[in-house]
């Protein structure tokens, strides 16, 4: 097989994956977009294993597994030893024990996903640690903007709100920087720290959410969680709606066929408004569809054998 | 009985003492210093190519006893110290229970008097459980044997706590030895804040959390006229905050330990818990100015705050591991890397891990000259090695530096007069 494949028998992040991985997975979803896949997985078993709540994520990789033939065992963090206080290293050999051909985790601590992959000797795919990556996310992002333009390369992308603690915005800027785009990051400057200028790439800092949208291409919205505003990261929900929420208005000053995109869950009339959030221009419920197709381009790619 | 090193290179900065002889070792004190003593047999160690300084002492280490035995004990702790060259060790107090009483401070330097490969002077807790509340018994500790306070691991929030305790711990002109930390500022942090702790998604410790602690200790040492020592020491900002105020006059002792004067938050295998520590590795700027500190003696003395754990609790996710690392079987071998890339004089190195540390503790040794308690450390400057921790003598194994290739290390190790350790 390509040697490539080799390179990582993981997908723990997008840092440090090379530019090649990232265009065959998502070549990789676009065939499986216009053709019903293989069953390459068939016979295989899939750990799911959830150290925090999630149901989008859990359920796209469930359903990414199954549609290639593999069987899915779920494990979640409230329904487990987990609470029990075993570790999480305990918890792992306990079910690879069980036969598992690979392994999907979420967990709250950033770097769980590569502790498991480093004791462990099946692939390992990183679904969400702490406020370090999501890298199915940004691959089913980048996945989602080229169904609507022709590359990335050139776009502005802007994206809008806690930064600080988002591993959506980390894989995401890693992401689109290296295939090409302008990120911008803005958010008030107590979740937009100043060390993310330095992470290469082209990436703009602005806390003015005006200068972010001016003539954007795509305009990612996050999360923003009110406890953040508990630990005064910022004084009200109200101030935060009244400088950032992503309004029909505010919009306008992107470009007009601006994309509008979420990763979930969304907060309407937060930090996203209704009517932009189901505007003609979000394309919000496609990446949910599209995160089944990014999962299993990475499921088939680590467990599949590599034939598409 | 007696002991004689043969043909050693006398090393004591204190007494500017550096030239080719032999020391004579009566009872537990040196009895003369020659250039040649004619003598040959049993009690005669061959010191031909080897440095004989005062020995090592280490101002900051955890023997984890009582409480945490499956960690280290004082009898591990000490073996370990002996291996690497250390004939005395400061254990601090966050055992458990807590050194923060006479009862507590004598048992412990009972049971190192039993078991200790090297001296053990304990460190009791400025407050009681070191939580920070009530100023704990530290005259009793005193009579017990204790030669300095702290509640390290945790500092004195409180600063009203702390100049109470400097004040009260000057009529017995016995150092407090500070953990400078704002605990609000540095809430939830695991490593170092700045770009690389951004990359891996890790809540940071900034700098300021040490160093505004520094700034409060300092004012409060000044105004008390009472002895701070700043354990730890770690950035830029704390070196120039101790620099400035030592130039006024007041009393400020400092220590840096050996990871930060040799890694950088760049250095960290990423997630790997064996490079997590408090205060955490800082940045690269941060760890020249220390270096910086320590030739200009700013920082007197080099402390390991050897800090064993299980390998199971090292094992775990970054954010959950337990801070620390062991420290004393390569304390020598780092600060000789510094010496060796020209950075400090060995005259400082000595000085700081030896002189420096006997003098601002008021503790014996520290010194070659004749009638001083004859604790010393031979070592041979230019041996190459490969660290192995599977083969230290330490019970724990959680350091950064497994498999670095060092130079220079302890060849005998005698306390009061006794080889306690020899490779």
């Amino acid at each position: 097989m390509p040697a490539a494949f080799e390179l990582d028998r993981h997908l723990l992040g997008i840092e440090g994956m090379p530019l090649a991985r990232i265009e065959r997975l998502l070549a990789l979803a676009a065939k499986f977009q216009k053709r019903s896949p293989p069953r390459s997985l068939s016979g295989k078993r899939l750990l799911v294993l959830f150290y925090e709540a999630s149901t989008r994520t859990r359920t796209s990789f469930e359903v990414a597994a199954r549609r290639l033939g593999a069987e899915t065992v779920s494990v979640t963090a409230s329904a487990s030893s987990i609470e029990k206080g075993e570790s999480l290293l305990d918890t792992v050999y306990t079910l690879r024990a069980m036969v598992i051909d690979g392994i999907v985790v979420r967990h709250a601590s950033s770097g769980a996903p590569r502790l498991v992959a480093d004791h462990v000797d099946v692939p390992v795919v990183n679904a969400g640690d702490g406020m370090h990556e999501h890298p199915t996310q940004a691959l089913l992002d980048g996945f989602t903007i080229l169904r609507h333009r022709p590359a990335i390369a050139g776009l502005k992308v802007a994206i809008i709100g806690d930064i600080l603690h988002s591993r959506v915005a980390r894989s995401n800027l890693l992401l689109l920087s290296q295939l090409g785009a302008e990120v911008r990051l803005c958010g008030p400057r107590t979740l937009l720290p100043v060390e993310f200028a330095a992470y290469g790439g082209a990436v703009v800092l602005t806390c003015d959410l005006e200068e972010a949208l001016t003539g954007a291409d795509v305009v990612m919205v996050l999360r923003i969680q009110m406890e953040r505003m508990r630990e005064s990261f910022f004084p009200s929900e109200a101030e935060y709606v009244a400088r950032y929420s992503v309004t029909r208005e505010r919009l306008r000053a992107a470009r007009p066929e601006a994309l509008v995109m979420h990763p979930g869950p969304m907060i309407r009339g937060v930090e996203i408004s209704a009517e932009v959030a189901d505007s003609p221009q979000s394309v919000i419920r496609e990446q949910v569809e599209n995160g089944v197709l990014i999962r299993m381009a990475v499921l088939h790619e680590l467990l599949g054998g590599g034939s598409a | 009985m007696s002991l004689i090193l043969k043909n050693g290179r006398l090393f004591d900065p204190g007494r500017g003492l550096d030239r080719m002889g032999d020391v004579v070792i009566e009872g537990d004190r040196i009895q003369d210093l020659g250039p040649e003593i004619a003598a040959a047999g049993p009690g005669v160690l061959d010191c031909a190519g080897l440095v004989v300084a005062p020995g090592l002492i280490d101002l900051h280490v955890h023997l984890r006893e009582p409480g945490y035995e499956y960690k280290e004990t004082i009898e591990t702790g000490t073996r370990a110290a002996a291996a690497g060259g250390f004939t005395a060790v400061c254990a601090m107090p966050n055992t458990r229970p807590v050194n923060d009483n006479a009862g507590a401070t004598a048992y412990l330097a009972q049971r190192a008097r039993e078991l200790g490969h090297a001296r053990v002077y304990p460190i009791g807790a400025i407050t009681e459980g070191s939580q920070g509340e009530r100023m704990a018994g530290l005259g009793a500790m005193r009579e017990a044997g204790a030669v300095g306070f702290s509640d390290d691991g945790r500092p004195v929030m409180n600063a009203q706590m702390l100049r109470r305790a400097l004040e009260y711990a000057s009529m017995f002109s016995m150092p407090v030895i500070e953990h400078a930390e704002d605990l609000h500022l540095s809430a939830g942090g695991s490593m170092h804040a700045g770009a690389v702790a951004l990359r891996l998604g890790l809540r940071g410790i900034s700098a300021a959390s040490e160093s505004t602690l520094v700034a409060r200790d300092l004012l409060l040492a000044e105004e008390s006229g009472a002895h701070i020592h700043i354990a730890h020491l770690s950035t830029a900002a704390s070196v120039r905050l101790v620099r400035e105020a030592k130039a006024r006059g007041v009393r400020a002792t400092a220590e840096v330990t050996p990871h930060h004067f040799t890694l950088c938050d760049e250095d960290m295998t990423p997630y790997d818990a064996n490079f997590k520590m408090n205060p955490p590795l800082r940045s690269a700027a941060d760890r020249e100015a220390v270096i910086g500190g320590l030739a200009d003696g700013t920082i007197d003395a080099i402390a390991t705050d050897h800090a064993p754990h299980a390998a199971h609790e090292k094992q775990q996710e970054f954010d959950r591991a337990p801070f620390g690392i062991i420290g004393l079987e390569t304390a020598l071998a780092l600060g000789l890397e510094l010496v060796e890339a020209g950075r400090i004089t060995l005259a400082r190195l000595v000085d700081a891990m030896s002189c420096a540390p006997a003098r601002i503790f008021h503790l014996p040794g520290g010194s070659l000259a004749a009638g001083a308690v004859a604790d010393l450390t031979v070592f041979a400057p230019g041996e190459d090695w490969i660290y192995d921790p599977a083969h230290g003598h330490s019970k724990s194994r959680n350091t950064p530096f497994a498999n670095r290739a060092m130079r220079g290390r302890a060849r005998h190790t005698i306390v009061g007069g006794r080889v306690v350790f020899s490779r």
